[in-house]
């Protein structure tokens, strides 16, 4: 017979991996890639795939090369990096090249230079698009006017989003609310439709991925809040409603902040956290230089994660 | 329905020996009994080699506090006075004895009939306890006669009986329910009468519709007996969430039930307990179940205490599978892996459960993601993830500022962790440098 196992208990696993969590998101991403698809054309297609297969391939690279450690790329975190890449640039033909910059930084430094999954600080796709912002802020808010469906033209109509219109002209070019929910307004390529999102987030939350806290607390806070300015002076600030559908508060806040690596784990701190990303967001939309600020805001509160989870403890059982 | 409040976890339930009638296991050609089978001190052999002896007659007597008497649990000829090793690998006191016959004690009620009266006063109900060697047979074993020896200006309020059985696999308290329900009445009606409060409950999770309908049934023929369903969550049987389950009291870190009112019973100690008062039977037999996926068959023993791991299991199912990768006492949450199966088994010890060699195996460990899934899976509201890298880091003092002595070892957390920690391993290790810090202080 053979020999027999010795273990400490518990002998029994929930069977849930990391490998499974990164496939959901993945797949809850799915929705907003084809919105995309359907509003920008093949170019959302190819940005999007440039973008995955750039943060696969950096990271067996890094971890072949330069770690020279077992590949992890089977665990499907660098393939949800590249799509929220891809999400959070412009779906133009002149992204190919430049989302493969952005690849190398987000996976590079953003997540392989702290030691892989897990332990980066900030959220690497994030890290990707802002260092994108800053080194390439022409082609960054080059934005492709909305094709109807299926716009198969490869060349670059520059159109606005909807917050820098906002910025330029005021409020009188702005879309419709309903328009910023469906998703027919310019933007970058994943955060335009707030429904594709939404039903990814609600598989997210069905399948235990992430919980309601961060992007309720995100949300709300960005609602509350834009919601006094307006009423303040309706003129100069943006309604609520339109504040939190326009620009990527929906992907930041169901998809961005969420991310566990670089989230506070105790439901209060993730409620601290969210509230932070809301603030920050429309502080610097209204006050800061750039029409949007939902990376910015998140990856601030990024840094004061490990604050959070110091202050943030569960409730204990009894004391 | 009623549950603990925070944390659990849900694993499959696989209690497929259900339906298995308690059988009776045939008494070996020898039998070892270890000295202690109980929390505390072992018991000090009181027969020598030659010495013949008879069924439920003494033969290792609690001269410490903390400790329980031990009874033969077959008659014949002690062989010897020596050292065994346990089911885990240790060196344990126990006495051989060489089986002859099964001469049982004539103090001892053999007969089917049930016996509802007793006429003992609480004080002498809990030194027949002591007397019987009775201890706790949820998993901890302590011994009954001193929990239910209540310390100065503590007042017992509540009675609580753990019928939850919710480790997986295990099904022994549930066949002791369905055969046994009038006896297991009896004896929770001594114990809430040795502690002298009105009303017992008996909780039991909603997994066991049968058990439960039976019990209430059955009680309605008892005073204060309180039938208690509850929600199926892991870790319910647990001594602390069992009692925030049934009346939402919280045990403070650090203290026992007794510290707000409340005495916690198994349910197969009940069984015993009845055994003990009405029938003067000690403690010699252990309910347990013979199971495991890759089993042709499956079981419920009542098998005498001494009898070994492998002696079960040429009875019950010949030999164990080519696929079998671990043997478990207890279940797959907080059982622990069998080393040695030539041990004789113990006062309570609660099942034989194999486990096939895919599933004995963890799987590969990687990077921790940071989720939290192992601080919201904690019924004590801990945070594992911390602790580990505490431990890895030596860092006792600040381990033992987040109160880590505060975990119960449910599993919870590594069960539910997504990167394969092994959290309840490193939490173990982290506690017991912890005790060993506080003990180097002292």
């Amino acid at each position: 017979m053979n020999l027999l196992n010795i273990s400490g208990s518990p002998h029994v696993h929930s069977d849930e991996s990391t490998k499974k969590i990164m496939w959901r998101v993945n797949l809850a991403l799915v929705p907003a890639l084809l919105c995309a698809i359907a509003y920008f054309g093949l170019n959302a297609l190819l940005v999007s795939l440039v973008s995955v297969a750039s943060c696969v391939l950096f990271q067996w690279l890094i971890e072949k090369f330069i770690l020279k450690q077992k590949s992890t790329i089977s665990d499907g975190s660098a393939i949800v990096t590249g799509l929220l890449l891809a999400f959070n640039v412009p779906a133009t033909a002149q992204m190919l090249w430049i989302v493969i910059i952005g690849a190398l930084v987000a996976i590079g430094i953003g997540k392989m230079s702290f030691g892989g999954l897990g332990k980066n600080p900030f959220n690497p796709a994030l890290v990707g698009r802002v260092f994108l912002l800053i080194s390439f802020p022409v082609q960054m808010t080059t934005w492709p006017a909305v094709g109807g469906l299926f716009p198969m033209s490869l060349d670059v109509t520059t159109g606005a989003t909807p917050l820098g219109i906002l910025k330029e002209e005021g409020m009188a070019g702005m879309p419709q609310a309903w328009d910023l929910f469906l998703g027919h307004v310019g933007g970058s390529l994943g955060e335009v439709s707030a429904i594709a999102i939404l039903i990814g987030a609600f598989y997210l939350l069905c399948r235990k991925v992430i919980t309601w806290h961060i992007p309720v607390a995100f949300i709300g806070t960005a609602f509350i809040f834009s919601g006094i300015l307006w009423l303040i002076n309706p003129e100069q600030y943006l309604d609520p409603l339109s504040s939190i559908l326009a620009g990527g508060i929906m992907l930041g806040a169901c998809f961005m902040a969420t991310d566990m690596v670089t989230s506070p784990m105790a439901k209060s701190g993730q409620l601290i956290f969210g509230f932070g990303c809301g603030l920050l967001t429309i502080v610097i939309r209204n006050w800061g230089a750039y029409p949007e600020g939902v990376s910015f805001a998140i990856l601030i509160m990024n840094s004061v994660v490990p604050l959070l989870n110091r202050w943030c403890k569960p409730k204990r059982f009894a004391v | 329905m009623r549950t603990f409040r925070m944390g659990g976890v849900h694993p499959e339930e696989n209690k497929i020996s259900n339906d298995a009638a308690i059988e009776v296991m045939p008494v070996g050609k020898q039998m070892v009994v270890l000295m202690n089978q109980h929390l505390g001190a072992p018991a000090t052999p009181v027969v020598q080699k030659g010495d013949k002896v008879k069924v439920g007659q003494l033969i290792g007597e609690a001269q410490t506090f903390m400790c329980a008497n031990v009874h033969s649990p077959v008659s014949g000829t002690v062989l010897k006075v020596d050292t065994c090793k346990d089911a885990f690998g240790l060196s344990k006191p126990a006495v051989y004895i060489t089986v002859e016959g099964d001469e049982w004690m004539e103090t001892i009620d053999r007969t089917p009939d049930i016996k509802r009266e007793c006429t003992l006063e609480p004080k002498e109900i809990v030194a027949k306890l002591k007397e019987m060697g009775i201890v706790g047979l949820g998993g901890a074993t302590f011994p009954t006669h001193i929990k239910y020896s209540i310390p100065e200006g503590k007042k017992a309020e509540y009675l609580i009986v753990n019928a939850a059985e919710c480790e997986p696999y295990l099904t022994s308290d549930y066949r002791v329910m369905m055969e046994h329900a009038e006896e297991v009445c009896i004896g929770v009606s001594i114990l809430r009468k040795a502690l002298g409060v009105p009303n017992a409950y008996i909780g039991i999770e909603s997994n066991k519709p049968l058990a439960i309908a039976k019990m209430q049934e059955m009680a309605k023929g008892f005073e204060g007996i309180i039938i208690e369903p509850l929600k199926v969550k892991y870790p319910q049987g647990a001594e602390k969430q069992l009692i925030n389950a049934v009346t939402g009291r919280k045990v403070p870190s650090g203290k026992l039930p007794i510290d707000v009112g409340c005495v916690v019973s198994n349910l197969g100690s009940c069984f015993a307990v009845y055994e003990a008062i009405q029938k003067n039977k000690p403690l010699i037999e252990n309910i347990l179940t013979v199971t495991g996926k890759e089993l042709p068959s499956q079981h419920n023993y009542v098998v005498r205490i001494g009898t070994t791991y492998n002696e079960i299991i040429s009875h019950s199912i010949g030999q164990l599978p080519e696929t079998t990768g671990k043997v478990i006492s207890g279940g797959t949450m907080m059982g622990k892996a069998v080393v040695n199966l030539d041990a004789p088994t113990v006062k309570g010890n609660s099942s034989v459960l194999v486990i096939g060699e895919k599933e004995a195996r963890r799987a590969e460990e990687t990077n921790c993601i940071r989720c939290g899934k192992c601080m919201h899976a904690c019924p004590m509201g801990l945070e594992p993830y911390l602790f580990s890298a505490l431990v890895k880091n030596n860092k006792v003092e600040e381990a033992k500022a987040h109160n880590i002595l505060d975990c119960i070892e449910c599993g919870c957390c590594f069960f539910s962790c997504p990167a394969n920690k092994p959290l309840t391993d490193e939490i173990r290790l982290g506690k017991n440098k912890v005790r060993a810090m506080m003990a180097a202080k002292k």
